[in-house]
């Protein structure tokens, strides 16, 4: 424990040496203006910011990641509460009651109250998670094998089953990721797969190329697609500010999201959208002002957005003590990690301590100049709102290929960068999720490995991968997640996610009120 | 995508009729995707010279076998479950209206023009490639102000291309311009 205070404070100092602090500046700052562009998500904005970071070092990366991280979801939030259309689910919340707040004239306390709920949740996200990975880092070292195979596995059905309306559609993008995943030499035998005889592929296809084509390049075709003629109104804002009775009403929100958000991010299959609904959901049993709900609570801004931060708090917790990403902006970040020969797993607080901790450091100091620099600077925000579409999807297409290019400069890579971008419009267009397509990429690779390795120790038995305890009780959870809505199903249950059922006993509740 | 989109219209009639009439049959688009993926990674799989190291007991063909058996598998499930109704949600988005036919024109030359940069990127180099790509996107995507589409495209694909050099030391390539920049 005061171990981990040491390395903590090492990383701070690491973090705040005058360079670094301009590297965390200009991560914020770049962060949320990304962010705040319409049709670009964190995760676009991670995957589109990469190419920075490719030839500074991976604490001044790490530092400008944290950064973006959460200057993403903040501008994120900023764009649903001035713009009368949702973007990502996890914002869906935000977009509906702050909308209204902002178009009955309080934009400036839901900004003020997303911005500050903001920063509560992500610090104490931020706390918990240097709390908790280090010591399930611990815990993971001492798994073998089988049990590390059985965990990754759970990641890949959970996100694949759980996550998203339709399991079939989730399995379609998990085995398109995989088969992606296998392209290049493999790892224990040296031969070629799957790769048309190109030796560009042997190395497999650069994972900065698969996340810009699938987020960037395939979300600004589909939007193409369908462009609106006149872009969503944009409502004018001043400087974010609120008044007592605001804080009044918008603290306990904060932190109720907060507890609501770190677990279910921290969870493989837990997501942002389900924290953010229970907290919704929440405010509005506890609000002393029912009928504002639908209208324009400030409580439903304060809490879903603080549910929503402190859930992308939580997914760092699998991804830096076990290396398994579980959402999409973790994933896009675990990329930047392997493009500096940094391999994720539970050994990384061991390998690379000061790394991690300066890290965890740069997302308090992250967190901090995001309210210090967002509150004054959202009017400026909100112009960004303005920018005209051809020119806002005409520049994405260009920094995409820039991106894309940057890695090796070869026209090959934007050859893989169009078709993985069809790809990444087609998923759009026919509802395939996109999670399980780059977690699939991410961990294949990685299962193939373990699993092979873990069949030669135990002398190619393969019941010598349900030896060990972990393991096996994590395959009896992985059976009963899949079963669960099987057995619901049966007990005259329609094969509704757990979301409809809430909402469902919304509806009843709202029905008998 | 060159496969064909839809199929010639010849609507399954099979037994029970459907509540919605609305089978999106596109979708069989995606089980020809996954068919051709599927089929590509078993070819690929079966032909890997097998057997010369016996490093490990599954060797490398099982993954690949298992991939692309479960790709074909998909693919025979969404075309059994397609007939019956079952179609995903397009995505939304802010800039997206969802009430307008996709309009899959802009997409085509958004789409030509990304080729047409592949192939002059080497030879014209990337300032004047980036400045003509930027410049085609905008127009194609509504911009009626020509002249502005290129300057915006000259100055963002000069900026970056002396940013990526001097700043991240990245040479991109200079093409005929090479020597003057």
């Amino acid at each position: 424990m005061l171990d981990n205070l040491g390395w903590l404070l090492q990383g701070f100092e690491q973090a705040a040496t005058p360079m670094n602090l301009l590297y965390a500046c200009i991560g914020v700052l770049l962060g949320t203006a990304v962010g705040v562009l319409p049709g670009i998500g964190p995760a676009m904005t991670v995957a589109l910011l990469l190419p920075i970071t490719y030839n500074v070092s991976p604490s001044a990366a790490f530092i400008m990641f944290a950064g973006i991280f959460y200057g993403g979801m903040y501008g994120g939030s900023t764009t649903s509460i001035l713009l009368n259309t949702p973007g990502e689910s996890s914002s869906v919340i935000t977009a509906i009651e702050g909308n209204k707040m902002a178009k009955a004239g309080r934009a400036a306390q839901a900004l003020a109250t997303a911005a500050i709920g903001s920063f509560v949740a992500g610090t104490i996200g931020t706390l918990l998670l240097a709390l908790f990975a280090p010591a399930i880092s611990r815990f993971a070292v001492t798994l073998g094998a089988p049990s590390y195979l059985a965990i990754m596995l759970f990641a890949l059905v959970a996100v694949t089953a759980v996550l998203g309306s339709s399991k079939l559609r989730g399995g379609i993008s998990l085995f398109l990721g995989l088969a992606i995943g296998l392209v290049g030499i493999d790892s224990l035998t040296g031969q070629a797969r799957a790769t048309f005889g190109l030796p560009q592929l042997s190395d497999g296809i650069d994972i900065v190329v698969i996340a810009v084509a699938i987020f960037a390049l395939g979300e600004a075709l589909w939007v193409a697609a369908h462009l609106r003629q006149k872009p969503a109104e944009v409502i004018p804002v001043g400087r974010p500010w609120m008044g007592k009775s605001d804080w009044q009403r918008s603290w306990k929100p904060w932190l109720r999201g907060t507890a609501y958000g770190f677990p279910f991010g921290a969870l493989p299959a837990g997501g942002a959208e389900l924290p953010t609904f229970l907290s919704y959901i929440t405010e509005k049993k506890l609000s002393k002002h029912p009928e504002e709900f639908g209208k324009g609570a400030i409580e439903g801004v304060a809490g879903p957005e603080a549910a929503n931060n402190a859930s992308a708090a939580g997914t760092l917790v699998p991804m830096l003590s076990l290396g398994l990403p579980t959402n999409a902006t973790a994933a896009v970040m675990l990329t930047a990690f392997v493009s500096y020969g940094i391999q994720p797993g539970p050994t990384l607080f061991d390998k690379e301590p000061l790394l991690i901790w300066t890290l965890i450091a740069s997302l308090f100091i992250g967190n901090f100049l995001l309210l210090v620099l967002n509150l004054p600077l959202a009017p400026l925000w909100a112009k960004l709102l303005r920018t005209p579409r051809p020119y806002l999807y005409a520049g994405i297409l260009f920094f995409a290929t820039l991106g894309a290019f940057a890695v090796n400069i070869q026209p090959l890579d934007l050859v893989l960068l169009l078709v993985f971008g069809l790809l990444g419009l087609m998923m759009r267009r026919f509802g395939l999720p996109v999670l399980p397509l780059i977690i699939g990429v991410i961990l294949g690779p990685r299962i193939e490995r373990q699993l092979r390795q873990s069949l030669q120790l135990g002398g190619g038995e393969w019941g010598s991968l349900f030896t060990e305890p972990v393991a096996i009780g994590v395959y009896v959870c992985m059976a009963l997640l899949l079963l669960a809505p099987l057995v619901l199903k049966l007990m005259n249950r329609s094969e509704e996610t757990l979301l409809l059922v809430e909402d469902d006993k919304d509806q009843r509740e709202k029905a008998q009120a | 995508m060159t496969e064909p989109i839809e199929k010639p219209a010849e609507p399954p009639v099979t037994t029970q009729k459907q509540p919605e009439p609305t089978v999106d049959r596109a979708q069989y688009l995606v089980c020809a995707v996954l068919v051709l993926v599927g089929a590509f990674i078993i070819y690929d799989a079966l032909n890997l010279p097998a057997g010369f190291a016996k490093v490990d007991p599954v060797g490398p063909r099982l993954f690949p076998m298992i991939i692309g058996i479960g790709l074909l598998v998909m693919a025979a499930i969404l075309a059994i479950a397609i007939p019956r109704g079952s179609r995903g949600e397009a995505d939304a988005g802010e800039d997206i209206d969802p009430d307008r036919p996709s309009d899959w024109r802009t997409v085509g030359l958004l789409v030509a023009i990304f080729v047409a940069t592949i192939l002059l990127v080497m030879p014209l180099g990337w300032a004047i490639t980036g400045a003509l790509m930027f410049a085609a996107c905008a127009t194609v995507l509504g911009s009626k102000h020509y002249v502005r589409n290129i300057v915006i495209g000259a100055v963002l694909s000069t900026a970056s291309f002396y940013a990526f050099y001097s700043g991240l030391g990245i040479p991109l390539p200079a093409g005929i311009l090479d020597g003057i920049l």
